[in-house]
């Protein structure tokens, strides 16, 4: 069978609500039954995001809504984005499964601030893993609530009603039925649940677990679909914006004479912020240039070279995340004992669709579409730096061409915004390529320090982490130690000021990338020297029965034999977890040891998950971590000096490439656990399996990403 | 300032601009067709790939002027009386894209590779879409959906 041919069939043009406003929702739930759902302290996470633009007090604002509609329609509220992930598809697959509606009965309207429920943000695969149940929650209460309608409605105990399709009817008799529109007819219902999202895994899906067409699709594929600096909006200026130099230089003066004379252009200076405006982003860029700043320079004195001897000296002080036994017992276990370092490079986000956002000012209320993973934390952003009441500032979020955590971080829509309310015209900001890796808030460079042991038969019997720089995500080990502590320093958002040249941030599954690389490569070396084969030596170590078969279907899949390395057969394999999903991957690579240059032929990643709601999507997403992770494991480096990013465009920072793309073969291991993070978890893995493919085919223990053919060399 | 006249997407079409302005923002910005992204600004991302003469060209990196008596084609114009072309058919069934972004690049610049190699092996489809870049790793499906748009386009489907 194609696997496409178990693809649901959906109509064209339906499901995905871009917008609808304050007065159209209101008319929307004016009837019809509206359930909304308050979880706490579940979506607390962040309170720090929930104090002010939100008008009423946290948390007693609903998480999510779902309303039916007399049409039969369902419509569920949410203040997720979508941003190329896919749950524009896969959160109606939960609403149409709980409900046991068709899928095509479910609309969504995502990330729109007037209208969704407050959320902090899209990140950290949380959409499917801690969202969905909340959606499922408010989809079960729906349900109950039409059921008891529907008994009292046909005078039937609710125990002899069941639900099919939308419509409600007797067990037996099928002359007594009524359907969720003509229930709501009429009627304006309101329901409202508080506690926490505890639902009966089910058993039989029907949505759930399969494939679903993509909502976006058509519009993607025939140039419709709208992002953030696609936003029609008549008179609208595009305004390119004076930038510094380096970080930390700031601005002596400013001529902006020669831009003013242009025809058509206006400038706007507003303390800090010094902006050129025109109908055309490309003449708009030509004024810009034309204008005469100074700025002091750069107080930094990093760069590539010494930005790890500054971080290892400038990182706060330790914290501990986890320790068991007594290291001194482990050291004095150990047969053999190891230390190493691991160092990984700046990253950049570099999505395709740089920030972008269109804003306008109508009746004294900013309206900013934008290119953001976090809406409702943009909001009070908009309305702190507008010095605007919350409900004067509207977010809304069109498609994002990617995030990966990059998008967590809005400047762009505040900039726009400013630049609206200064000229009384809607206003477009869409960052150049330049401004784009300037503004970055990049993966940061971090520095791993293991050192551990093992015994006689292979068993490790200590293990002592430190990790500066990258942060706590993924740094504790996996494996069965008896003696361990997992020290970090700062972190991706736990840094102290000066830390960083340039801001950082978030970068797809934080933290774990540089924790994985360190963590698996350090296993393999001690496997090696151990002479036992890399596979048999993780399943020695490993206690945890998920981990154990992710690593056995990865081993089936690729077809694993054991034998110590380095075997020269250029075979990887690394263990990770993220979001709450194991992961195995293993490849094959081939190193031209002349050169240092490798190639990846193969990569197999086996993946839990737990409960998959939409295979094709999980699928997807694993193809997507394992290409874009070839990146930061072969090429990609921010070089900077002195506060300026020197990478500038895609012609020195280097992205994967169709060529660079191997045989990829993903697994989904089956699980009954609750569904948990898809888009992450496979990519925490690549830098770690890249490196022990090369120590296998080539002895090279490369431990600096990227691992550029120099690296390669020099380790040989 | 020049008025250029040039068909597009089919439309005989008259514009009066300053001819050493890009293409692309004269698309998105003059003409409203957005469906043109901008990725780079230097012609090395290929989000801003359009057709000019049946030839893929970096719309971002192309003077207006140039584009005088010729034919463009942009995203916009590819699917027909409603239905879409046979490689928007395929990126769909192959879910070829995630974010979407670079995705009317891609498809404009597989249409030129198969208008000039309508045999176009899986090498060739790597080979000639290896200058666009997709930072979402979609390359795979992009890869089986120009591939099965290749067949369908041979078996007489525009």
């Amino acid at each position: 069978m194609n696997r496409y041919d178990d693809l649901m069939e959906v109509p064209d043009g339906w499901g995905f609500v871009t917008s609808m406003d304050r007065r159209e929702f209101l008319k929307l739930t004016a009837t019809g039954l509206l359930v909304s759902v308050v979880v706490e302290p579940l979506l607390a996470l962040r309170a720090e995001d929930a104090q002010g633009g939100r008008g009423g007090g946290y948390p007693s604002d609903p998480n999510a809504y779902v309303h039916i509609g007399a049409d039969g329609r369902v419509t569920c509220f949410v203040g997720k984005i979508e941003m190329g992930q896919g749950t524009m598809t896969s959160l109606p697959q939960l609403v149409a499964e709980e409900l046991n509606v068709a899928l095509t009965a479910v609309d969504i309207v995502m990330g729109d601030t007037d209208v969704c429920p407050w959320d902090m943000g899209t990140y950290g695969s949380l959409s499917i893993r801690q969202f969905g149940p909340v959606l499922r929650l408010a989809a079960a209460e729906a349900r109950a609530t039409l059921t008891h309608l529907a008994s009292e409605r046909l005078q039937v105990p609710a125990t002899d009603l069941v639900v099919e399709n939308g419509t409600v009817r007797h067990r037996t008799d099928t002359t007594r039925s009524v359907t969720y529109g003509a229930l709501t007819e009429g009627k304006r219902i309101e329901r409202r649940i508080e506690g926490k999202p505890e639902l009966e895994p089910a058993r039989s899906y029907s949505v759930v677990g399969r494939t679903a067409a993509r909502r976006d699709a058509v519009e993607k594929v025939t140039g419709k679909a709208l992002f953030a600096g696609d936003i029609p909006r008549d008179g609208v200026l595009h305004a390119r914006i004076l930038r510094p130099p380096a970080h930390g230089a700031t601005l002596q003066s400013a001529d902006t004479s020669a831009a003013e004379a242009l025809p058509g252009v206006r400038v706007v200076r507003e303390g800090d912020l010094i902006a050129v405006l025109h109908p055309h982003w490309d003449e708009a860029d030509k004024a810009l240039a034309l204008v005469k700043a100074t700025f002091s320079p750069s107080p930094s004195t990093l760069d590539n070279a010494n930005i790890f001897e500054h971080l290892e000296k400038t990182a706060p002080a330790g914290r501990t995340i986890r320790e068991g036994g007594a290291l001194a017992d482990g050291e004095k276990l150990a047969a053999t004992m190891f230390e190493q370092s691991f160092y990984n490079a700046y990253v950049a986000h570099a999505p395709m669709e740089p920030h972008s956002a269109t804003a306008t000012v109508e009746d004294g209320k900013v309206t900013v579409w934008a290119s953001t993973q976090t809406p409702f934390p943009l909001k009070s952003q908009l309305a702190n730096a507008l010095s605007l009441p919350p409900e004067k500032v509207r977010v809304m979020t069109p498609y994002l061409g990617g995030g990966f955590g990059g998008k967590s971080a809005s400047r762009q829509a505040i900039e726009a915004a400013r630049l609206a309310v200064a000229v009384g015209k809607p206003v477009r900001v869409i960052w150049s390529r330049e401004e784009e890796f300037f503004y970055d808030t990049f993966r940061p460079a971090a520095v791993s320090k293991v050192r551990s042991g093992i015994d006689t038969a292979g068993l490790i019997t200590f293990w002592d982490y430190l990790v500066i720089g990258a942060g706590e995500r993924g740094s504790e080990h996996i494996y069965a130690i008896p003696h361990h502590r997992t020290v970090t320093r700062g972190g991706w958002n736990a840094n102290t000021p000066g830390l960083h040249p340039f801001a950082i941030g978030p970068w797809r599954a934080p933290a774990a990338n540089s924790n994985a690389f360190a963590r698996e490569s350090h296993i393999d070396t001690m496997a090696a020297k151990a002479g036992i084969d890399p596979v048999d030596f993780r399943l020695k170590n490993l206690s945890d029965a998920r981990m154990r078969r992710c690593l056995t279907e990865a081993a089936k899949t690729f077809g694993w034999t054991p034998r110590p390395g380095p075997s020269g057969r250029g075979w990887g394999v690394a263990c990770g977890t993220d979001a709450g999903t194991y992961v195995c991957t293993m490849a094959e690579v081939k190193v031209n040891k002349a050169t240092g240059e490798v190639r990846v032929v193969r990569v197999v990643t086996a993946q839990d998950m737990g409960l998959v709601v939409n295979p094709e999507g999980a699928l997807q997403q694993m193809e997507g971590c394992v290409t874009m992770g070839l990146g930061y494991a072969f090429t990609e480096e921010v070089r900077f000096k002195n506060g300026e990013v020197l990478d500038k465009n895609f012609g020195s920072y280097e992205l994967p490439r169709f060529s660079w793309v191997p045989v990829v073969e993903n697994v989904l291991v089956p699980s009954d656990l609750p569904s948990q993070g898809a888009g992450e978890p496979a990519i925490v893995t690549i830098g770690a399996v890249i490196a022990n493919a090369i120590f296998d085919g080539a002895g090279a223990r490369v431990r600096h990403m990227p691992m550029t053919p120099a690296r390669v060399k020099a380790a040989m | 300032m020049r008025t250029i006249a040039f068909t597009l997407n089919g439309a005989a079409t008259r514009i009066t601009v300053d001819e050493t302005r890009m293409l692309l923002w004269v698309l998105r910005d003059d003409l409203g067709l957005t469906g043109t992204k901008f990725g780079c600004g230097e012609a090395v991302c290929g989000s801003c790939t359009v057709l000019v003469n049946n030839q893929a060209v970096r719309s971002c990196a192309l003077p207006v002027g140039e584009i005088a008596g010729k034919q463009v084609l942009t995203i916009e114009g590819l699917a027909k009386d409603g239905a879409l072309h046979p490689l928007q058919q395929a990126f769909v069934d192959h879910l070829g894209y995630q974010c979407g972004y670079c995705t009317p690049g891609m498809i404009m610049g597989a249409y030129a590779l198969l208008l000039k190699n309508p045999q176009a092996s899986r090498a060739d489809i790597v080979r000639g879409m290896d200058e666009h870049l997709c930072r979402c790793g979609a390359h795979v499906r992009i890869v089986k959906a120009v591939e099965t748009a290749a067949s369908a386009m041979r078996g007489g489907a525009r």
